[in-house]
């Protein structure tokens, strides 16, 4: 039997495409480096190192490429990460997948920086899958480091269905 | 063993990146990354959302691309631009061979630059993790 189905993507989250979140800051230290870094399998002594990373030309130990910080968790925030989830489906959508990541970077991130980032959905967009009917959001994630520099940007691809 | 200007050439392959993920790294990840979503840890649970088995982390894998390249560049250069989808699952002790090809090298406002293909394949040589990057290479 087919059905008509509902679109998933209701006006308001046309209008929400675009909106930027509340800035969020996200701290690069030295301990989450080695643990990312660790738990990759790297063994570049500059993202354990402090020594090799300067000798290498670097402020301190490097973030590995994929780490963009570690968001301050503080268990009274009303909003996950700083930011609000924007407005739902018309139906509920209760399975995540992540469906890509790219980054682009403009600057070194090293231990010792404090990141700022701004969010917003590029776009939204509704597929028929194997898995059935699919919500595709994609987000922009600008991050600025303490001297207001942008240092990468990060389009992320989640698909709920 | 940097990549070296004069010794890239499109089409080339570069060295490959054995993988094979333990579910104590997927908990080293989780930890590292931040997401603690149950698919990557409780069997139970990710087979209530009917999944067969836990999965390897998308963004791990993308990680993973990223040691890929920050190996291939020994210090030569630094990564502009990486990225990939996932497209397939990965399962805990399985390889997951990270790959390579050159696509173009060139050079534009100054910089040496050179594109990839990457991906990365499950033990059947299908593509889960196909991407792209774009990397600056020093001298």
């Amino acid at each position: 039997m087919t059905q008509e189905k509902t679109p998933l993507i209701t006006d308001e989250m046309r209008a929400h495409v675009g909106k930027e979140s509340e800035p969020y800051t996200l701290e690069v230290d030295k301990t989450s480096i080695r643990m990312f870094a660790r738990a990759v399998g790297h063994t570049d002594p500059i993202f354990y190192d402090e020594a090799a990373a300067k000798a290498a030309g670097y402020r301190s130990l490097v973030a590995p490429p994929g780490y963009l910080g570690t968001p301050i968790f503080n268990p009274n925030a009303a909003a996950r990460r700083g930011r609000d989830m924007g407005p739902q489906p018309s139906r509920p959508l209760t399975r995540i997948l992540n469906g890509g990541t790219e980054i682009e970077y403009f600057d070194d991130i090293c231990a010792g920086d404090v990141l700022t980032a701004t969010s917003h959905v590029a776009s939204y967009e509704e597929r028929e899958g194997s898995i059935g009917q699919m919500l595709i959001t994609t987000t922009k994630t600008v991050y600025k480091n303490q001297d207001g520099k942008v240092v990468a940007i990060m389009t992320g691809t989640g698909i709920r269905y | 063993m940097a990549a070296k200007w004069n010794e890239i050439t499109e089409g080339m392959a570069i060295p490959e990146l054995k993988k094979n993920c333990s579910t104590q790294q997927l908990v080293l990840w989780a930890a590292g990354s931040g997401d603690f979503y149950q698919i990557h840890y409780d069997k139970d649970f990710a087979k209530g959302t009917g999944l067969s088995d836990i999965i390897v982390h998308g963004a791990l894998k993308h990680a993973f691309l990223g040691q890929l390249l920050h190996d291939l560049l020994g210090g030569n250069g630094k990564i502009k631009r990486f990225g990939c989808s996932y497209r397939g699952m990965d399962f805990p002790n399985q390889d997951i061979t990270c790959k390579g090809i050159v696509t173009r090298k060139y050079e534009e406002n100054g910089q040496k630059l050179v594109d990839l293909e990457i991906w990365t394949e499950n033990p059947e040589g299908k593509k889960t993790t196909p991407g792209s990057a774009t990397v600056i290479i020093n001298s």
